[in-house]
């Protein structure tokens, strides 16, 4: 088949167009077809993250996962009434209670975008003193068994220590 | 104080193109997302949107004395006209989305422009610091800084599991997105930098173009940050980009060094038709402009070209751009009569350089 542009090479891209029901056909080489692009890119949408995003939600749960989620997979946020079928479809979240609500669907999500779930980083000052204590203990923990195994005995001590304060501090709380 | 049209005239601090690595690294940016607690996220309605915007007006006149705060002054983008705003855009303070019109927008702002706040762009609040050069480590503690201070004043939308919660959960835990804009000619000469930056997907890294999501690195230059937001420290998260960095730096030279020594007279003839056609060009495009004065600054930074300060084209990168020039101008400009008036601008500050130097 020839290139209908050119009429001089043979084609090898073929393009099936439907507009209003009508089903037109273009078959192009390749030279002819790179200055034919730009016409396609017309009307595509530019490609947004969001999009991306609610791609990856359309995960069918596995059967594990649906033995977890049971009955209770929730269809809406009670707090700013934002679905999950909203929320599929704009990848943005309604509100701050959305990730409670839809925290079952989300991990699997999480894991996959940024392969944990688990936040270790800052903790707000004013308002997570609480939380912040319960990092700086697991912290702290992990640096005990260090010093053990390493035979720091007097280190180990210090940091015993200061578990022990934080813990006192966390439950007076 | 300055006045509602400053947008127009101001440097911002990043264009200085003073500090560590800056013959290669033209500015470090720090950004956090942050939302109010109990509170819809911006998308949802525009009550919300204003509530965010009295939420953080508030905070403001609160704290006259705080260091931090009392620096920041609260601009209105439906206040501006379409120009400011893309201004703003043009000096990386605030995104192309947050330009758009509607809504209740808004932006903070201190004085060198290091320091900005987006309020209700897809999060209610979007802190940033922006620093010449690689600085990625004090962009940090600055933001830190006024995240802390902010926060005195907000409660924040934050669990103990997942963080702070963002409108889009690739966002999610830290809200941490950190970036460096870095010139990489020598690299896509020697057509390396495709394998270079490819390389840093596979780390976590994403590489865009000179204005962010979606846009092509022209004037060879990239933006690289990190992706993952979630399960790394802050702290990690810093250390890993500016790691990275370093490396690339360390590659761009090596490629610098091989051009040097292989091809030379090539290069030397390359860099000196760039300069020549920006020095007497009478119509150039923004795109053209930033091809040229890629290589000329390259030239530059490698000594072949004496007499120009390399510093002057991280401030033409934000003067020859579109609503720049209309501001300069005082007027609307069509396209065409941009180009005219990008050559002549280009043409004078290069010609202003050389009669000092």
């Amino acid at each position: 088949m020839m290139c209908q542009e050119c009429k001089q090479r043979a084609a090898s891209v073929h393009i099936t167009k439907v507009v209003n029901n009508k089903k037109e056909q273009l078959h192009l080489c390749e030279e002819c077809a790179v200055r034919y692009q730009p016409q396609w890119a017309f009307g595509l949408e530019p490609f947004s993250i969001h999009k991306f995003l609610a791609g990856l939600l359309d995960y069918e749960p596995g059967v594990e996962d649906r033995k977890e989620l049971g009955a209770r997979r929730p269809g809406q946020c009670e707090a700013c009434g934002m679905t999950y079928h909203q929320f599929q479809q704009v990848g943005k979240m309604g509100c701050d209670e959305c990730y409670r609500f839809f925290a079952p669907m989300l991990q699997p999500l999480l894991r996959k975008v940024h392969g944990g779930v688990d936040h270790l980083g800052k903790v707000p000052q004013r308002t997570g003193g609480k939380i912040r204590h319960k990092q700086e203990l697991a912290r702290l923990r992990v640096e005990l068994q260090q010093h053990i195994a390493r035979e720091e005995y007097e280190q180990a001590a210090k940091v015993r220590d200061r578990i022990r304060e934080l813990e006192r501090e966390l439950h007076e709380d | 104080m300055r006045g509602r049209d400053m947008e127009g005239k101001g440097f911002s601090k990043w264009m200085e193109g003073s500090g560590p690595h800056s013959d290669i690294v033209i500015s470090s940016r720090i950004r956090l997302a942050r939302n109010l607690a109990d509170l819809p996220f911006p998308h949802m309605s525009e009550e919300a949107q204003q509530q965010a915007v009295d939420a953080v007006n508030k905070a403001l006149l609160e704290s006259p004395r705080e260091p931090l705060l009392s620096q920041l002054r609260l601009v209105r983008l439906g206040e501006l006209g379409t120009v400011d705003r893309q201004i703003l855009v043009e000096k990386h303070l605030i995104s192309p989305q947050h330009a758009q019109s509607g809504g209740h927008k808004a932006v903070l702002l201190n004085q060198d422009e290091t320091l900005s706040i987006m309020v209700n762009e897809e999060d209610h609040l979007r802190i940033q610091c922006l620093l010449p050069a690689l600085q990625l480590h004090e962009a940090w503690r600055l933001t830190n800084e006024l995240d802390n201070a902010l926060e005195q004043h907000l409660s924040y939308a934050f669990s103990e599991t997942m963080g702070y919660l963002t409108t889009c959960p690739t966002n999610v835990g830290t809200g941490l997105r950190a970036s460096v804009m870095v010139h990489l000619p020598a690299l896509v000469m020697t057509k390396q930098a495709g394998r270079v930056l490819s390389a840093l997907s596979q780390v976590g890294l994403a590489v865009r173009g000179l204005y962010g999501e979606g846009t092509e690195a022209i004037g060879n230059i990239f933006q690289i940050s990190n992706q993952i937001t979630l399960g790394q420290t802050e702290e990690e998260i810093i250390h890993n980009l500016s790691a990275v960095a370093k490396q690339i730096i360390d590659q761009e030279r090596g490629a610098r060094e091989i051009l040097l020594r292989d091809s030379r007279l090539q290069l030397e003839d390359r860099v000196y038709r760039a300069y020549g056609i920006l020095s007497n060009a009478r119509i150039i495009s923004s795109q053209e402009a930033l091809a040229l004065m890629s290589e000329t600054r390259l030239g530059i930074d490698l000594k072949l070209i004496k007499g120009l300060d390399a510093r002057i084209f991280n401030e033409l990168l934000l003067t020859i751009q579109p609503a720049y020039l209309q501001k300069a101008a005082g007027a609307q400009l069509e396209a065409g009569n941009r180009d005219v008036k990008r050559a002549a601008l280009i043409r004078h500050s290069l010609g202003e350089q050389r009669s000092q130097g």
